[in-house]
Order: structure tokens, then C-alpha cells, then sequence
């Protein structure tokens, strides 16, 4: 079963043309909390956790096909070289193996974690992260309840305490604009990342170091 | 009247008060922040959370003619985030970092309701037996 997240403060009419363009035949949630952001160290998007049949993370968060390739665009044309794009499909189609890997043979897959490893693999929010979710929740009813000016000193905090949580950056951005989050601001925090990864890495064979 | 945004969602608790660092509910009015008072302290659920001795009045005092609880104070102790409007109209307390790391760690995934396009809810419960791949994705 694969259920799918929108970390969306916009509601369903933010998420809506997509989920129609997809046609999906499995559930398509609307979060516009961020609840599962939170609860599950979501800290970008895409990011997927493998769930077995009684309810055990098998696979903490981890990004799901998406890479720092994009890093490259064009950031007038959004043009990607055909090389990144080659590694992006390679990379989308060893996830998909493994994932497909895992339906067939469930807990014999490689690719399911033990339970110390699913431990060891699992962060855990600091006291900033945790501070951050609070000062976004207050930002996000703020805005949506018309007070956008006050919400703005929140979103920044929120921010400012977790930079590299790209889920929340980017949804205060969309409040400022809906261009913002793709814009130059968000360019900007990228560059500012230097060596360091805008998607963590995924530990899987054929993908990141295991 | 104070908005309370908790994982229990959000409250609008009549007769609430502010005096500093401090977020009076009135007793009566507890249950909509997800607690009771009760002799072992303040519970939700099984979980009770003793009043520390000799703390009592930082907890639990009249105010404005009405026994109150001090939500901040329970906050404070057990380590959750707070955050508040300007106004102090508006309150948002999350988990504590540490609770929530033991939960993730300990493998359980956990358990959230959410709206479809049709505004029908799903449960990641409801999915028990099944596997799930829980992917998010967003607009921006």
C-alpha cells in the first residue's frame, strides 16, 4: 500500500492539481500541519519509510529517489544536463527495484533494516528541531488566520533553528510567495550549503554508501 | 481565551490566562489541552506526570476567582517546546525532542490521521497488515 504525503499548509487546493494529474489508486493525504513531517523526521521532500504489516518501521526517512543533482539546474530554464537526468532514472530505478524487492520477499529483502539498525539510523530531533516544529505551527495558524506579519518573525525562527529543515524552509517561503520556494531566497540557502548535502544519503546498495 | 496547537490538534480554551511565563487554564477547562487533574498529578492517557513537592503552587493555584492549572509549568518540566504570539493569545506546545527520538528509535511507526481530496480521514492504523511505503511530496 502506498500512501502518499502532501506537506502542504495550502490545503488541498495546493496539492489538488497534482494528485489529479496522477490519478492515483492509493490514498493521497493533504497535511497541511506538517504532522507527518514532524513525527517522522521528514525534514525534505521526497522522503519515504517502509512500514511493515504490524506497523514496524523497516526503513526510517530516507530520501526516495531524489538527489543533489538538481543542484546543476538552469535556474531560468530549470534545464537539468542529460547526464544528471541518466542518474536521476538510475537512481529512481534502484529504488524502485528495491521497494519492489520488498513486496516480493518482505522481511528476507536486504533491504529491510534491523531493528538496531532502523535505531541507529533513526536521528532523532534535537531540542532546536522540536523548538522549530512549535514556532512553525505557530506561524502557520498565525497566517492562516490573518495575521501574517506576526507569523513572519515565527517562520524565521522556525528557520533559524532548523536550517536544514527543508520541509519547513520551504513551506514559510511559499507563505511569503508561492514563487518563493523556488526563487532566490531558497537558491541562496542551497548555495549556502557548499560540500555539505541537501538530501541526506541513502544507504542502500547501488545507491549511497551502505 | 487562549488557541492551544498541541498534537492533540487545536483548542480554543475559554478563561485562560496569561501572567508572564505562565499559561493559567482553569481546571475545568483542562481536558480541551488533553489533561486531568488528578491525585497522581496530571494525566493523559496512562501517562501521569506527578506535581513536584513543595512546587504545588507553581502548578496549580486560584486565579481570578478559579483553581487553574499552569500548562507551562507541565511544559517546562517535562521538556516540550513552547511557543507563543506576541499577544500571548496563542500557544503552540510541541513533543519533547527526547520523547519523540525514544519513540522513533524504538521502531513503532507512529500513528497520524489524514484527509483525502474528499475530506474522507485515513489512518495510518487502518493499514495494519498491509505493507506501507509513506512517501511525501509537496507542490513547492
Amino acid at each position: 500500500m502506498v500512501i502518499t504525503v502532501a506537506f502542504e499548509s495550502g490545503g488541498a487546493s495546493a496539492a489538488r492539481p497534482w494528485i489529479e494529474l496522477a490519478k492515483p489508486t492509493h490514498p493521497a493525504l493533504v497535511d497541511v500541519e506538517h504532522r507527518v513531517a514532524e513525527l517522522y523526521e521528514m525534514v525534505n521532500v521526497p522522503m519515504a519509510v517502509w512500514i511493515d504489516e504490524a506497523g514496524r518501521i523497516v526503513r526510517p526517512a530516507e530520501p526516495s529517489g531524489a538527489s543533489d543533482g538538481f543542484r546543476q539546474m538552469n535556474r531560468e530554464t530549470f534545464a537539468l544536463a542529460p547526464e544528471i537526468m541518466t542518474e536521476y532514472g538510475r537512481r529512481a530505478q534502484v529504488y524502485k527495484d528495491a521497494l519492489r524487492d520488498w513486496v516480493r520477499r518482505g522481511a528476507e529483502s536486504e533491504h529491510v533494516l534491523s531493528a538496531q539498525e532502523v535505531a541507529a539510523r533513526t536521528l532523532g530531533p534535537s531540542a532546536a528541531d522540536a523548538r522549530a516544529h512549535a514556532c512553525f505551527a505557530l506561524a502557520r495558524f498565525l497566517a492562516e488566520n490573518g495575521r501574517a506579519d506576526e507569523a513572519h518573525a515565527h517562520f524565521a525562527e522556525a528557520v533559524r533553528l532548523a536550517p536544514e529543515n527543508w520541509s519547513i524552509r520551504r513551506q514559510a517561503l511559499w507563505f511569503e510567495s508561492p514563487e518563493a520556494p523556488g526563487g532566490p531566497k531558497f537558491w541562496s540557502a542551497v548555495d549556502a550549503l557548499g560540500a555539505r548535502r541537501y538530501y541526506r544519503p541513502v544507504r542502500m546498495r547501488g545507491l549511497d554508501a551502505i | 481565551m487562549v488557541t492551544l496547537l498541541s498534537e492533540n490538534g487545536t483548542a480554543a480554551i475559554e478563561g485562560a490566562r496569561v501572567e508572564g511565563g505562565a499559561l493559567w487554564i482553569p481546571v475545568s477547562e483542562l481536558a480541551q489541552a488533553g489533561w486531568q487533574l488528578r491525585p497522581e498529578g496530571a494525566c493523559r492517557g496512562d501517562l501521569c506526570v506527578p506535581i513536584p513537592k513543595a512546587r504545588e503552587r507553581d502548578f496549580v493555584r486560584e486565579v481570578a476567582g478559579e483553581r487553574s492549572f499552569n500548562l507551562c509549568e507541565l511544559a517546562s518540566l517535562r521538556r516540550q517546546p513552547v511557543a507563543r504570539s506576541e499577544r500571548g493569545d496563542v500557544f503552540a506546545i510541541g513533543e519533547a525532542s527526547d520523547d519523540r527520538a525514544e519513540r522513533l528509535r524504538g521502531g513503532e511507526a507512529p500513528d497520524f490521521a489524514l484527509p483525502d481530496l474528499s475530506g474522507r480521514i485515513h489512518r495510518l492504523s487502518d493499514q495494519r497488515g498491509q505493507k506501507v511505503f509513506l512517501v511525501s511530496w509537496a507542490s513547492w
